[in-house]
């Protein structure tokens, strides 16, 4: 550390050379950490009320093996093409990254698409926000997931037009690494939403 | 600096990373819903299986422990993991009393 840190560092992937990128970088894992603890509170207060499903219909009625499956490998796929997309970037090749990302973004509207489906799916069965703990505490858990997808999509295409207009610099650089960051920990919440809500739900 | 040392012309640690999961996410969907094992190992199975690709987003894909910053960073999401493991747990563990 010392001195070294602050200096531009040309043999740096090029979104790590300047002390306020490498900054940068570092307090968006901190912010991701405080993420976990907010999904943390929803998956709690979730796991807590699930079985109590009041009149309404309870998760193994509810949920069907198809569509959640469809979406899991849709924001699964999007978050390694994602990855591709940081390969591309650090080999220099900014149309191998704009590609990615496009496809990335495809691939994530595909998800947010199924997700309002499933949503309104569910409403017309008469499975609402307002039916049961079950289905409040679902529709708040996945919900916030759901708008964190939305957000990065429309996060992800500010980045595209940054790149299209500045091309690759440090600043651009950077904001594309943090952006793949956000992208690859939505997936991580919905591993858990897959595992604890959607299979937990079709066992018990 | 950890950041410049995976320069490959092929993205492996990508792809190997993304069978995994998909390999991980079709077996958690197996264990649940054909094996027939009692309940409580199909959760402890599909939970371990849960961390185990949660992991490998985040060092695979995120390259958590990168950079000058990395042991930091891993220490942040190990500990905010433990965190969410506390509120998760706690909460399921109090509550069992009142429901």
């Amino acid at each position: 550390m010392g001195e070294a840190a602050h200096r531009y560092d040309e043999t740096l992937p090029l979104e790590y050379r300047t002390q306020e990128s490498r900054l940068n970088i570092l307090g968006f894992w901190i912010f991701l950490g405080a993420e976990v603890a907010l999904f943390a509170t929803l998956f709690a207060t979730y796991l807590v009320l699930f079985q109590r499903t009041g009149s309404g219909p309870t998760a193994g009625e509810l949920f069907e093996v198809q569509d959640v499956l469809i979406e899991t490998l849709l924001l699964l796929t999007s978050s390694f093409t994602c990855g591709l997309a940081i390969f591309e970037m650090r080999r220099g090749r900014i149309s191998g990254l704009i590609a990615w990302l496009l496809v990335t973004l495809l691939l994530g509207a595909g998800f947010i698409t199924f997700e309002i489906r499933e949503f309104i799916h569910y409403v017309h069965e008469g499975a609402t926000m307002q039916t049961s703990a079950f289905l409040s505490s679902f529709f708040v858990l996945v919900g916030t997931h759901g708008a964190h997808v939305s957000v990065g999509i429309g996060w992800m295409i500010l980045i595209i037009i940054q790149l299209l207009q500045r091309g690759f610099t440090p600043k651009t650089a950077r904001k594309v690494f943090i952006v793949s960051l956000y992208w690859h920990f939505l997936d991580v919440v919905w591993i858990f939403i897959f595992t604890l809500v959607y299979l937990l739900g079709m066992v018990i | 600096m950890g950041a410049n040392s995976h320069r490959e012309s092929f993205p492996w640690k990508h792809i190997i990373g993304f069978l995994l999961s998909l390999v991980l996410t079709f077996a958690a969907l197996w264990v649940a819903l054909s094996s027939g094992l009692p309940l409580k190992a199909v959760i402890v199975i599909i939970v371990v299986f849960a961390v185990i690709q949660a992991s490998l987003q985040l060092f695979m894909f995120m390259h958590v422990n990168e950079s000058d910053s990395g042991r930091i960073q891993t220490f942040n999401m190990a500990y905010s993991f433990f965190i969410a493991i506390v509120v998760v747990a706690g909460s399921i563990w109090v509550m069992q009393f009142v429901l």
